[in-house]
């Protein structure tokens, strides 16, 4: 993606370095990557994370951040708790050891939506999207949280609630010209073949005009087509809006093709951090995915 | 469109005739596009401030006169500003097709040196820096959509509306020479130059002065009363000179608003939304169009089914009448009335196609069938026949003479003469100004009277004047007898079959016609499964003796058709095959735009063109292929040949006249 690795690549890890030591709650400059964008100070960090179920420890003792403007990758194999580090990230599920810090603040204890109120939006590995509901409406839906007139102003639509729902039209509409599919608008989701379901889901989390953006499996299952296309539209959002964004996924190739930091993760461990040039030379990486034999 | 005797002699060139529609209906609409999924609108006074003030940018960013502008996306109103805009500063604007790979566009834009690009998107931009190095003159690239875009080096990139709002800056150094230099456009100056898709060889521009956009548009406005209360639909390429003339020749002399629709995918929907009352498609199209509908009659349910039947049996028979105004009977007059509420009307509606009051279709041969359906729904769909060179019109169907086997009569202002070998000439003011640095090809095409050659040969029906186009002229010849042969003819006719995919007709100095046909596996499959045939390849489905007995009923069929013409009836199909295997470019046998390249398969296909004439029943032949990942087979197959009934045809002519 960059032209010129060697000098962002640096800078990154030197920032990286400095803001761990000063906890996350300090914001830095921010710097401009070889390719024109502007990564910014943390956004949000995870510190010694451990996640249990029962017995079975998902999650083991895991810290990473996410700084603002950057495409950050969470890889690794099958079982190796990445669903389970966004779930986290999302507020889905609370990790019964560490901190999850948000803007510089540490975040207590929240509901999935008041998560989604901070500026936090996701897209599920199996699309969750209302398969009877228009492209648009789906889409629309992302607004909610944006919503601020209440239920009886918006059932008689007059004044506020009117010129609400215009304005959040349009934003509707602008990212549906920007993931370009306007012929789908009034088609029900139901009936729209899987690459377009994921892109729809892609529409509605971007509506909520996140602050961070969590990407669950964006690829899985699509054809080369297809992940180019979707690679394309990553890209694209991070470069037009400057979303932070959060991505898992197991297929290697996109992930170093498309992201800036790249965590690695086996049997819950974090076994790798840095770009993806570092990721791809890191012995352990090599034999989690290679298959070594584990004690 | 009335203008004032006194305005009309200014009207000179398209930027005079956008001064003029502000002048006179400033605040009608000229141009819409969907964006956001709302139409956003913009008046002839709006128009013309975003084309002075890109204007004025052009000329901040130092464009000569007579400097080439590549215009290259889909159609968008900023792309056809930017035409106008460099109309304006005296520099010629060259629409080039943006499904184009970067190789050909650096032909072409190598070709005319243009000096600056405007293009749609990123897509365009890449494709135009991955070939830079090889176009030294071009110097500016301004693009309309900038996303994605961000990173790019930004020295010789430009985004469209910086450019107008640099313009706008600059207005008070600018705007006096942006004066003088619209005020300089003759007659004779070069309005747009258009690059044939050249099926032989490389692309060549073809000049058009303004003489030729305004006077066509000016003669074609006036065959079909075009007004500025038109809708018009701006969906085909702005490289083709159809859209050039329509979209802005036309729009700019009638005063009629341009739609551009959201995207290509969107195309349908938006048509059913502007509704045009002017609409142009090429035969395939309207086929899509109406085999979508029929598609969605067979799941209907009963009563709806059979109510549309019904009434499209009885459209089929009073429509056409109905619509030419010809005498029609009350009764069908209220049955044709009543359809219209049921059937007919909510059609239209779904087609997008209720307001047509003027339809052109052109580019090939229209099935009968196809262009019976639309007009006797009540839409007047006619054939127009037209080439680059021309300014698009050569002929046309006035209203009311209509049929799907002529291409009309000649344009106003067009003279058109078939010449001894059938070939026809045309001259007129929409006559083209030369090929861009090509003098050779120019001479060929152009005599120095002013005729230029078609290529196509045709005759005039002597009762009705109606120009009928039968082949290219250099595949028209003459059979052993002297009678005239005409296979495209032919093989258009076997085609309309939907059943038939492909045919090829052979006859040249021989005493009678063979084909080959090609089925159309999807047709013929779907009859197949209907009629519990079953069948393991194509091969064997092609040989099956029931497809067999069906073919030989279209080829009978098709000679009786062919012997009402008494010039072409000698053309009948003797005797013809199915052959084993589909024709295909990858083996030579097709163009890439699927045309039947009649040569090599005659080579190719020898034992079986033999067998055709030495009158065997069957023949064994081994034919090489190849796969589609590269691969060379062999496939071999025993065909059976069969006689075709011809309906017997007086004297060729030649002996006739004696």
């Amino acid at each position: 993606m960059s032209a010129d690795p060697v000098v962002s690549r640096d800078d990154l890890a030197e920032t990286v370095h400095e803001s761990t030591h000063e906890g996350g709650a300090h914001r830095d400059a921010g710097h401009v990557t070889a390719d024109g964008r502007t990564i910014g100070g943390v956004v949000m960090e995870m510190k010694n994370i451990t996640l249990r179920f029962g017995g079975v420890t998902a999650i083991r003792d895991i810290s990473f951040d996410i700084r603002e403007g950057e495409i950050r990758a969470i890889i690794g194999p099958n079982g190796a708790g990445k669903s389970s580090m966004l779930n986290v990230i999302s507020g889905f599920y609370v990790p019964q050891e560490g901190e999850v810090w948000f803007r510089g603040e540490k975040r207590p204890w929240m509901r999935p939506y008041q998560v989604a109120r901070q500026g936090i939006a996701r897209t599920f590995q199996n699309i969750a999207l209302f398969e009877g509901m228009s492209v648009l409406d789906n889409v629309m839906t992302g607004r909610l949280t944006q919503m601020r007139t209440g239920i009886f102003a918006q059932a008689l639509w007059k004044g506020a609630a009117e010129r609400e729902e215009v304005a959040n039209r349009e934003n509707a509409e602008r990212i549906i010209d920007f993931l370009e599919i306007q012929h789908i608008r009034k088609t029900p989701v139901g009936r729209l073949p899987y690459g377009l379901k994921k892109r729809v889901e892609l529409a509605r989390a971007l509506a909520a005009e996140p602050a961070l953006l969590l990407l669950d499996e964006p690829m899985a299952g699509m054809n080369v087509e297809e992940k180019e296309d979707m690679s394309r539209f990553i890209l694209d959002v991070n470069d037009e809006f400057g979303t932070t964004i959060a991505l898992i996924e197991h297929d290697m190739g996109v992930v170093m093709d498309v992201s800036d930091r790249v965590v690695v993760m086996d049997y819950g461990k974090k076994i790798g951090d840095g770009t993806p040039d570092e990721v791809r030379n890191n012995q352990e990486v090599i034999d989690a995915y290679l298959g070594v034999a584990h004690d | 469109m009335a203008t004032t005797p006194a305005g009309a002699a200014d009207l000179r060139s398209i930027p005079a005739l956008l001064e003029r529609n502000v002048r006179a209906f400033g605040d009608a609409p000229a141009y819409r596009e969907k964006e956001f999924g709302i139409w956003q609108g913009w008046s002839w006074a709006e128009a013309a401030r975003e084309i002075d003030a890109f204007a004025l940018g052009l000329l901040n960013l130092g464009v000569a006169e007579g400097d080439f502008v590549a215009v290259i996306g889909r159609n968008r109103p900023y792309l056809y500003w930017a035409m106008v805009a460099a109309q304006s500063v005296g520099a010629v604007p060259v629409p080039l097709y943006q499904d184009a790979v970067a190789e050909e566009m650096a032909y072409v834009m190598g070709h005319c040196g243009a000096r600056f690009a405007v293009v749609a998107d990123q897509e365009q931009v890449d494709k135009l820096i991955e070939v830079q190095e090889r176009l030294h003159q071009l110097e500016h690239i301004i693009y309309i959509d900038p996303r994605g875009l961000r990173k790019y080096e930004h020295s010789r990139l430009h985004q469209f509306s910086h450019v107008q709002d640099q313009g706008r800056a600059a207005e008070e150094e600018f705007a006096p020479e942006l004066e003088r230099r619209r005020a300089r456009l003759t007659y004779d100056d070069i309005c747009v130059m258009l690059y044939t898709s050249g099926t032989t060889g490389k692309p060549k521009g073809v000049v058009l002065s303004n003489r030729n956009i305004i006077e066509t548009a000016k003669a074609s406005a006036e065959f079909d009363a075009l007004t500025r209360q038109e809708e018009v639909l701006a969906y085909l390429p702005m490289a083709w000179v159809g859209d050039f003339i329509f979209s802005i020749g036309q729009a700019y002399w009638a005063g009629f608003c341009v739609n551009c629709p959201e995207s290509p995918d969107t195309m349908m929907t938006d048509l059913r939304e502007i509704g045009p009352t002017y609409y142009f498609a090429p035969p395939r199209i309207f086929e899509t169009q109406l085999t979508t509908v029929m598609i969605r009659m067979e799941d209907a349910g009963k009563i709806k089914k059979r109510i549309f039947d019904a009434f499209m049996a009885h459209a089929r028979r009073v429509g056409p009448a109905i619509l030419d105004g010809k005498p029609v009977g009350g009764w069908d007059r209220f049955r044709y009335w009543l359809g219209n509420i049921l059937v007919y009307g909510p059609l239209k509606n779904v087609l997008g196609l209720s307001r047509i009051r003027v339809g052109y279709t052109a580019g090939e041969a229209i099935g009968p069938e196809i262009f019976d359906f639309y007009r006797s729904l009540g839409i007047n769909l006619k054939q127009l026949y037209g080439q680059t060179e021309a300014s698009v019109f050569i002929t046309q169907q006035p209203d009311g003479e209509v049929r799907s086997d002529t291409v009309g009569v000649p344009s106003p202002g067009v003279e058109v003469e078939v010449r001894e070998n059938g070939e026809v000439y045309y001259r007129s003011p929409g006559v083209f100004v030369e090929y861009y640095k090509n003098p050779e090809s120019t001479a060929e095409t152009k005599d120095p009277d002013g005729w230029v050659a078609t290529g196509d040969a045709g005759f005039f029906e002597p009762d009705t004047g109606h120009l009928r186009i039968i082949d290219r002229a250099k595949d028209v010849a003459k059979m052993a007898d002297g009678s005239l042969f005409a296979p495209k003819y032919v093989e258009n006719k076997l085609k309309f079959y939907p059943n038939i995919l492909e045919a090829v007709v052979f006859g040249a100095g021989r005493d009678r016609c063979c084909a080959f046909v090609n089925i159309d596996l999807s047709a013929v499959g779907n009859w197949a499964e209907r009629n519990n045939i079953a069948y393991a390849s194509y091969q064997e489905l092609a040989g099956h003796p029931r497809v067999l007995e069906m073919i030989q009923n279209h080829v009978e069929e098709t000679n009786r058709s062919i012997a009402e013409d008494e010039m072409l009836s000698a053309c009948q199909v003797h005797r013809f095959l199915v052959l084993h295997k589909e024709l295909d470019a990858d083996d030579g046998e097709l163009t890439r735009t699927r045309k039947v390249r009649r040569k090599i398969i005659g080579e190719k296909f020898d034992d079986l063109v033999t067998a055709l004439y030495d009158g065997s029943e069957s023949v064994y032949t081994e034919t090489e292929v190849t796969y589609e990942d590269g691969r060379k087979g062999k496939i071999k197959a025993t065909l059976e040949i069969r006689d075709a009934e011809v309906v017997p045809v007086r004297a060729p002519r030649k002996e006739a006249a004696e």
